[in-house]
């Protein structure tokens, strides 16, 4: 098995001296009422080093991030923190951003309605004193950073007409601006295709020579293993152990975050394709701003198998389901056949009424109600039908919400907690509770695995199995290839608005749905 | 159970609803602090009776701007719309001498038109509240003189005597009695009676609530507990009822608010219509998603606000005997007041028609115990605003602890 490593230099020529660590934390305790976050962990920084740190949600990640970073104020836990040798207490953000460790949020703190000129300066605005903006160094300083983060757009554009890859460059531009030494990635990939998620890291890595460190946090494990010199393995608060990336490969990582061996990452089964149920010929998609989004796209789902959908994000592969359901845009052209009776859904109601159901890839924007609780969430798609006199039958929906708690393993203090403070995968559960209760024969699930942990994925990913099982057509959208072809039986391949090929999972590779989504299929690249 | 599981959760039910018992608090703060002020004069029951009958009209408006509010919305226009109406019905009964309910039911019909009017703008033309309401502020202030001739209209001017007194009796009337007529400081039998049905319902209720939650393995409050809460609540209705019963009864246009504040909790606490709102105001993209009709939802919350609007109306007209040009002029600002103080978050999602109640008993409160103090109307203007403040201070203070 694997061996723990005490803090060691993996690029240190043999005689050199070790370096110092830029920052270090020791036996960081933190509790919170009735839990205990961390309990002692320990974890360093080399100067120049990427440190990718994992763990399931729940094992204290972010929670010691926000010790780096000032936001739970020194006092507020047990332990020490240096950084560049002198004993640091972070009262607030501010403090640690002087200091030069700059965290960046899965949510990015950027205004979509200003420049990115301005959004990099946010804060500490360049001025010619008394708060008069000195626009001319800020626009030529803006360029300059935007360069450093290979971005060529220039800073006077508005940051909503950039990709949310770009955004997360500007974010990177911004941390640069306060002189950033060390950065804090928090799944910065989350929200990024496959291709924008390989440039962020050629930056981080362009910026680790440059001497910035980084901290990166990521439940995608082979950008971990692409790019972090060291890897933390955290499992309920408390270090399991840090390792050179050579040691480790990702099912290793997989066995250390959940403390046992999981053999096999997506419970695949062998099954029947059954009838065909949806079925969607020459669909037209006009976006709200009359841009052609989807082009004359034709596929069938059938019972007894799952549909996988991959393509890069902006391909149309999600405005598309939106539009189908009627959430989204305007359809130009098209017909959709269900059970074999055509439809045209006018509104979201009419298509869940008809038996269509969309898990949104943004749960916290388009699936839940945060500050309602979880029963409240649950029944929110099918009220109507579980009405008696006109009011909410509190009885069923109780009961109802009771056994998808049960069933899909919601783990909550009662169904009366705010789904706001529930994890990522349970939040996830509650989502797809809400849908299952409407009892739909159609469910796409829209990267249903984003940002939730291995444990929850799995349990997710046999839910999906049941329902297929059950006769229901699932169709899961995913950028995350190995998912799709883990998961899936046959996989439609979006690129620009057309689907461009089509394949049965067991013939799929990565490179292969790559090269399709890219539109590179003529010359798939092997490496 | 062992003691400290006890305390437990005696701590955790009072910190979930240290809202409404920080507001119950700072009711009663009041109301001894005026009593004290005003040697007693305040808390006599002739006063008490008196400031239910003003609490009227800013709680009706009150409990509609939570449906508004909470759908993430403001009606910035329910002053002015009001006066309107008020004027609407007096003039229908004095220049077209139509009698008291054909009067009422336009009034009603037209507010109801009005709110829809609203609604629709908002909903389907997607121009935000807060300007299609504030457009009505001011139009309907002008359409209040156009109406009147700039004149007040008194119910007295009304040709037929019966009419104006049945119309007054929503202001000023009282439950008629089972059998003779009684004095001030006398026991009044019906209203007394009406207090005990409520009692026994709302004993029924909380039971078949906690059994239901028992059943389901919901937390409840220990039984003793329960029963203290009871207690408490069946002791405040009796002071009420009490206060009601020793003078002249229990008016009309509280047993019309009492049964507005028990529908309307019934729409946001167990309809579908009401839980949509809800859901509108806490995440409207999630609620799209859901298959909920926002828009439909948002026309039909500002079509019960135009209701309420013109039920307030008619209340405020007949209370003061007159509908004038400055009818309801700040009575928006005296809703929203109270709505929030109540509860409502503005930021949409929250609130409670009951908090709505409590906010504008003691905006009201705060009128009546100044004026009885014969405080100069600059502090009375001042002291609301520092009132609003700390209270919605507080409240944002309670949510981060």
């Amino acid at each position: 098995m694997l061996r723990h490593q005490g803090p060691s230099f993996p690029f240190a020529k043999e005689g050199e001296l070790m370096p110092s660590p830029l920052l270090e934390v020791h036996k960081i305790v933190k509790e919170f009422p009735g839990v205990k976050a961390l309990q002692g962990v320990a974890f360093d920084l080399l100067p120049g080093e990427i440190h990718a740190l994992v763990g399931e949600n729940g094992a204290g990640k972010s929670t010691l991030m926000k010790i780096l970073s000032g936001y739970y104020p020194y006092g507020s836990y047990e332990g020490e923190l240096s950084f560049e040798g002198k004993t640091c207490h972070f009262h607030k953000i501010k403090d640690s951003e002087r200091a030069g460790i700059v965290i960046i949020h899965q949510e990015l703190a950027l205004v979509q309605k200003l420049s990115l000129g301005e959004n990099i300066f946010l804060g500490q605005e360049c001025t010619r004193g008394f708060g008069i903006i000195d626009w001319d160094q800020c626009w030529t300083r803006a360029q300059e950073l935007l360069e450093r983060v290979g971005l060529k757009h220039k800073p006077q554009r508005l940051l909503k007409d950039c990709s949310v890859g770009e955004q997360q460059l500007v974010e990177i531009a911004k941390s640069l601006a306060r002189n950033a030494k060390v950065l804090i990635l928090d799944e910065p990939t989350a929200a990024l295709t496959e291709e924008e998620s390989l440039r962020l890291l050629s930056i981080l890595r362009q910026l680790r020579k440059e001497g910035v460190s980084c901290i990166y946090i990521s439940h995608r494990l082979h950008e971990v293993l692409a790019i972090a010199d060291r890897i933390t393995v955290l499992r309920d608060g408390q270090t399991v152990g840090t390792y050179p990336r050579a040691e480790l490969n990702e099912d290793q990582m997989v066995a250390l975050m959940v403390g046992r061996e999981l053999h096999d990452r997506y419970p695949r089964q062998t099954r029947e394709r059954g009838a065909k149920v949806l079925n969607v010929k020459d669909w037209t998609v006009l976006a709200p701003d009359q841009r052609l989004t989807c082009q004359n796209i034709n596929f069938s789902a059938f019972k007894g198998e799952i549909l996988g959908v991959s393509g890069l994000m902006g391909s149309g592969r999600s405005e598309l389901f939106m539009n189908l359901l009627g959430l989204w845009g305007k359809t130009r052209s098209g017909t959709l056949e269900l059970d074999g009776q055509p439809q045209r859904f006018r509104s979201p109601q009419d298509a869940i009424e008809k038996g269509m159901a969309l898990v949104s890839e943004d749960r916290k924007r388009y699936g839940l109600v945060l500050g309602m609780n979880i029963t409240e969430n649950t029944s929110l798609a099918s009220l109507s039908r579980l009405t008696r006199w006109g009011a909410i039958d509190a009885e069923t929906e109780i009961q109802k919400a009771q056994a998808f708690r049960q069933e899909l393993k919601i783990k909550s203090s009662s169904l009366e907690q705010p789904v706001g403070n529930l994890s990522g995968g349970n939040q996830q559960k509650v989502v797809l509770a809400k849908w299952l209760l409407t009892e739909p024969k159609v469910l796409i699930l829209d990267e249903p695995t984003r940002g939730i942990d291995v444990g929850a994925r799995y349990e997710i990913y046999k839910i999906m199995n049941e329902l297929v099982a059950r006769g229901v057509v699932v169709i899961m959208i995913s950028s995350d290839l190995s998912e799709v072809i883990g998961m899936s039986d046959r996989i439609l391949v979006f690129h620009e608005g057309r689907i461009a090929g089509e394949v049965m999972a067991a013939e799929a590779t990565q490179e292969r749905i790559m090269a399709m989504a890219t539109g590179t299929l003529a010359s798939p690249s092997t490496h | 159970m062992t003691g400290t599981r006890w305390q437990d959760t005696l701590k955790h039910s009072f910190r979930e609803n240290i809202r409404e018992y920080t507001m119950i608090a700072a009711l009663l703060v009041i109301w001894f602090g005026f009593g004290f002020l005003t040697e007693g004069i305040f808390l006599s029951t002739r006063n008490l009776s008196n400031l239910f009958v003003q609490t009227a009209t800013t709680a009706i408006l009150a409990m509609g701007m939570v449906l508004i509010i909470v759908a993430g919305h403001i009606d910035l226009s329910v002053g002015s719309t009001m006066g309107f109406c008020g004027a609407l019905a007096v003039m229908s009964m004095i220049r077209w001498e139509w009698t008291t309910v054909p009067s009422m039911l336009l009034t009603l019909l037209v507010g109801t038109l009005i709110g829809a009017w609203h609604g629709y703008w908002v909903a389907y033309r997607k121009i935000p509240a807060f300007i299609v309401t504030l457009a009505s502020m001011l139009a309907f202030r002008g359409a209040i003189i156009g109406l009147t001739d700039g004149q007040t209209l008194g119910l007295e001017m009304i040709p037929d005597a019966l009419t104006a007194d049945r119309f007054k009796a929503l202001g000023q009337g009282y439950l008629p009695t089972f059998f003779a007529e009684v004095q001030e400081g006398q026991w009044h039998d019906s209203s007394l009676v009406l207090g005990l049905v409520c009692a026994v319902a709302y004993a029924w209720g909380e039971w078949r609530q906690r059994k239901a939650r028992l059943k389901h393995g919901l937390s409840v409050l220990p039984l003793p507990l329960t029963l203290l809460k009871a207690l408490l609540i069946l002791g405040a209705g009796s002071v009420f009822f009490a206060i009601m019963g020793r003078y002249l009864g229990i008016p009309f246009c509280i047993i019309l608010v009492m049964a507005l504040a028990l529908a309307l909790s019934f729409v946001t606490e167990r309809s579908v219509f009401g839980r949509q709102l809800y859901a509108i105001g806490g995440n409207a993209d999630a609620a799209k998603f859901s298959g909920i009709n926002i828009q439909l939802r948002t026309l039909g919350a500002f079509t019960v606000m135009g209701l309420l609007v013109a039920l307030a109306g008619l209340v405020s007209t007949a209370r003061l005997n007159a509908a004038t040009t400055s009818a309801g002029q700040n009575a928006e600002l005296d809703a929203i007041a109270s709505a929030v103080i109540g509860g409502t978050s503005l930021m949409g999602g929250e609130g409670t028609i009951r908090g709505a109640i409590v906010g504008a008993l003691v905006m009201t409160s705060l009128d009546n115990g100044m004026s009885l103090m014969n405080m100069d109307i600059t502090y009375q203007y001042i002291i609301k605003g520092a009132i609003l403040m700390a209270a919605v201070w507080a409240d944002m203070a309670s949510r981060k602890a």
